[in-house]
């Protein structure tokens, strides 16, 4: 969005509009294991923004003519509830949502062991209760911790987060004001090891200004890392502890 | 289950040459396809473009039409993007309503003209809040031998600097070309084999994991991404794309976008 007719300040002595600095997040809330019906499930908070995720499976695929003999296949259902934003959205998926959809399968997709599962799906649905910008990387960062929810083999956990241009300044996980009123936005996804599964950006940047973006982004994945980690670890004990796989050994068997 | 066998053996045979430092086409790893582009095809649309990238054909239509304007923008035009893959263009392509890849091509496709600001929308207000001009961009493939989102988003931006705004016709005044400020160029690129390879075609696409657009405007700066397909990037092997995709993209509009 390009949009600076209505000319906002967006920092004061070098703060956020929130009070953040730059290089900061909003306050991040993970809690995992939060639906009954579902195989997992997780819901989070990154500033305004409320999100809840839930995976089913691996389970028989219908319409059958989906399945793959060779792999499980993922789903990812991104759906905005009509209330989540300032004007009432009109329920069900649009043509953003689709895209958010679509990518947001991707950036998980890689991590998941999907040939454990041939001619099976999981399913991942991602209800966007509110949104302050960045429902997406909240969503995503939900659905990893709801995959592990619910036993899904992957060889990491998947990390979102955005990074904008805001004033002429790269900031760390933009909110509402600043992403429609910012020159870009760049959101991305990335294992704990950097290797990235998301990435896309509207606005416009120098090439300089988006590795500046990207390598805050990465930082910012690191921090939320930190979370989903200590969340999961807190319910379920620590890692490598018995009954664990270890994810080098899960790629040999394949 | 043959399909599967076919996309194992075809997956090893460019696997190989790609260690050799080949391409099935014999192309250099950051080679384009000849482009043949060509505008105003369609005498009824308002701006068109047929774009020939390699194999690959798409024709871009413009309509540009009075309409209301969104209430949040009451002083702008409006762009709205489409993508049709017909049937006609491909063996995997459906009859049927927009699936998730024309959606997202026509989106990304969108994102560069609305991004770089090409199109300068407040120009485009006839009566503040209650008429502008509305701008249709309708991509519509014709034949898909690969990189539709660069062929697309060439297309595009060629038939916006053609177009014409038919105000007479809506008793406006008289016709006018459309003002279009700045020349995004979309630039995609695959990794596999530890490779990055510019400009793949369907069979490229297809043993490739992921691929990543980069748009890019006039001035060298970056307007849009879209990494798409699962798979992993590392971030020098990103930096590496975008770098390249600045000099790609710069070729391409010397060539064909001159003002």
């Amino acid at each position: 969005m390009i949009g600076m007719e209505e000319k906002l300040s967006f920092f004061k002595d070098g703060l956020r509009l929130d009070g953040r600095r730059p290089d900061e997040l909003r306050p991040i809330k993970i809690e995992v294991g939060v639906l009954a019906r579902a195989d997992g499930s997780c819901y989070i908070e990154m500033g305004d923004n409320k999100v809840i995720a839930a995976v089913y499976g691996p389970r028989e695929v219908h319409p059958r003519h989906l399945q793959e003999v060779t792999r499980a296949i993922v789903r990812y259902r991104y759906n905005m509830a009509s209330f989540s934003v300032e004007e009432r959205k009109r329920p069900g998926p649009d043509r953003r949502s689709y895209e958010v959809s679509k990518v947001s399968r991707e950036a998980l997709e890689p991590v998941i062991l999907t040939s454990y599962f041939p001619r099976s799906v999981v399913d991942i649905f991602v209800e966007v209760l509110q949104a302050d910008a960045g429902t997406r990387t909240a969503g995503i960062n939900a659905a990893s911790v709801a995959l592990a929810d619910a036993g899904i083999p992957m060889k990491s956990l998947i990390s979102s987060c955005a990074a904008g241009k805001v004033d002429g300044e790269i900031v760390l996980d933009p909110m509402k004001a600043e992403d429609n009123f910012g020159e870009a936005d760049v959101p991305i996804a990335m294992t704990p090891g950097g290797d990235v599964t998301l990435l896309q950006m509207d606005g416009r940047m120098t090439g300089d200004e988006f590795r500046r973006a990207l390598e805050l982004a990465k930082e910012g994945c690191q921090q939320i890392y930190e979370v989903q980690r200590r969340v999961l670890v807190d319910r379920y004990g620590t890692i490598g502890g018995p009954g664990s796989c270890d994810a080098a050994e899960a790629e040999e068997e394949i | 289950m043959s399909d599967v066998v076919m996309a194992e053996i075809r997956k090893d045979y460019l696997y190989h040459l790609v260690l050799k430092g080949e391409r099935a086409d014999g192309r250099r790893f950051d080679e384009y396809r000849e482009i043949v582009l060509e505008t105003g095809t369609i005498r009824k649309a308002d701006g068109s473009a047929h774009v020939r990238l390699g194999k690959t054909r798409v024709l871009v239509g413009v309509k540009i039409q009075p309409g209301e304007p969104f209430a949040d923008t009451p002083n702008k035009g409006v762009i709205i993007t489409n993508a049709e893959l017909v049937p006609l263009a491909s063996p995997n392509f459906e009859p049927g309503p927009p699936n998730e890849v024309g959606i997202e091509l026509a989106r990304v496709v969108d994102r560069g003209v609305r991004e770089s600001g090409a199109i300068d929308l407040p120009s485009l207000c006839i009566t503040p809040a209650e008429k502008v001009w509305i701008v249709f961009i309708d991509v519509h493939v014709l034949d898909d031998c690969g990189n539709l989102m660069d062929a697309s988003s060439l297309g595009a931006i060629a038939a916006l600097m053609t177009a014409k705004v038919p105000a007479a016709q809506y008793g406006l005044g008289e016709d006018y070309p459309l003002p279009v400020r700045d020349v995004p160029v979309a630039t995609t690129a695959v990794e596999f084999g530890d490779a990055i390879i510019f400009d793949p075609d369907t069979d490229e696409e297809s043993v490739a994991d992921t691929k990543l657009t980069v748009i890019t405007t006039a001035d060298g700066s970056v307007c849009g991404m879209q990494k798409s397909g699962p798979g992993f990037l590392s971030q020098d092997k990103i930096y590496r794309i975008v770098d390249i995709a600045c000099e790609r993209a710069k070729e391409i509009r010397e060539k064909f976008l001159e003002v």
